[in-house]
């Protein structure tokens, strides 16, 4: 049996090189286990990301064994195979040290895509029944469970290619918006998904969908929205 | 740093997209054939005759594939698009790869 992982690690910036340690190996143990020990123990300089430990806060998403991933929710042993562990930070981000990178570009991608709830009530209003079984509800539902990780992001081919394209992510949050009955944002969510960069950009490879932690289908969501947005198109609403 | 992971439906639409433009580049092929039925009728029999070569008629087999590639791709894009989602789209794609096998076999045997 392994007592130890080989593991090797990105350090610097966009310049930089993988650096190699050992990690002993331990029952149950996770990619972020094996991160946080080389912060710990070998290496303090190390720059990482975490927060919750328990994939609800989205912070810890790194390239592990070239795959974009939550690393506090993945065993090591689900991605070596008994090998190597390489993990590197996440792709189509700039790299701000090691494992870092920055993401200001996908979250104002998320504002640019105008997806934020618009309220149509004030608190004076009384309480809005939601009916949870609607098809508006049920798709909405179907992509609330994001946690902004970027892993999407990182494994979308189109934001690669099209620095304009606003991710799937970005994307999918606009589409369970338009399927809330609450919101009031759609009219200037529709412009901004159906301009440049927005939904129709989308080469439909499903990264997104293969790679999500949550199981959700942001491709399915950018899917809906050409359909809104061709269908307001050919209506007169959309120029 | 690292290189992009690939999914079975990238190389969906990378065989839509490679097939498009091979298909492309044929074409000005195709126009000229036609331009020798406005030459003169000799010109033409004279091509036709040599496009009756076993070669030829495999290349043809190629370009079969090449259509029905790219008109299942095109067909699977826009339901993608255009209706209500489904989730087996790996299937279908590998349906559409399958289908584009036998029509261009289908073509060879008939033409042998």
């Amino acid at each position: 049996m392994t007592t130890t992982h080989k593991v090797s690690i990105w350090r610097g910036g966009a310049e930089g090189d993988y650096a190699h340690y050992d990690v002993p190996a331990r029952e149950s143990q996770t990619v972020l286990d094996v991160v946080t020990y080389v912060q710990r123990h070998l290496d303090p300089t190390l720059t990482y990301r975490f927060a919750c430990r328990v994939g609800m806060c989205g912070s810890c998403a790194m390239t592990v064994n070239g795959v974009p991933r939550w690393t506090c929710r993945t065993h090591v042993s689900k991605v070596t195979g008994g090998g190597e562990l390489k993990i590197g930070p996440l792709a189509n981000m700039p790299v701000i040290k090691d494992l870092a990178c920055d993401m200001t570009e996908f979250f104002e991608k998320w504002q640019k895509a105008q997806s934020r709830f618009i309220p149509t009530k004030t608190r004076k209003n009384p309480m809005e029944p939601i009916k949870p079984d609607t098809p508006a509800r049920v798709a909405a539902n179907a992509g609330i469970e994001c946690i902004n990780c970027g892993v999407c992001y990182a494994a979308c081919d189109t934001v690669r290619w099209n620095a304009d394209y606003l991710g799937p992510a970005a994307l999918n949050r606009a589409w369970t918006l338009a399927n809330d009955e609450r919101d009031g944002g759609w009219a200037d969510r529709l412009k901004a998904v159906s301009d440049h960069g927005g939904c129709h950009s989308c080469r439909s490879h499903q990264s997104c969908e293969a790679h999500c932690p949550n199981q959700l289908n942001p491709a399915a969501s950018i899917a809906g929205l050409k359909r809104l947005s061709t269908s307001a198109y050919l209506k007169g609403e959309l120029k | 740093m690292t290189k992009p992971h690939r999914k079975p439906l990238w190389y969906a639409a990378m065989a839509h997209r490679l097939s498009g433009l091979a298909l492309s580049a044929f074409l000005p092929l195709h126009f000229l054939v036609l331009g020798l039925a406005i030459e003169g009728e000799a010109e033409l029999d004279g091509f036709l005759k040599w496009t009756d070569s076993p070669l030829v008629k495999f290349a043809e087999m190629g370009l079969v594939f090449l259509l029905t590639v790219h008109l299942l791709g095109g067909l699977r894009l826009l339901v993608l698009e255009n209706f209500a989602w489904r989730d087996s789209q790996k299937t279908i794609a590998t349906f559409a790869a399958g289908a584009s096998v036998l029509a261009a076999f289908a073509f060879l045997f008939q033409v042998v």
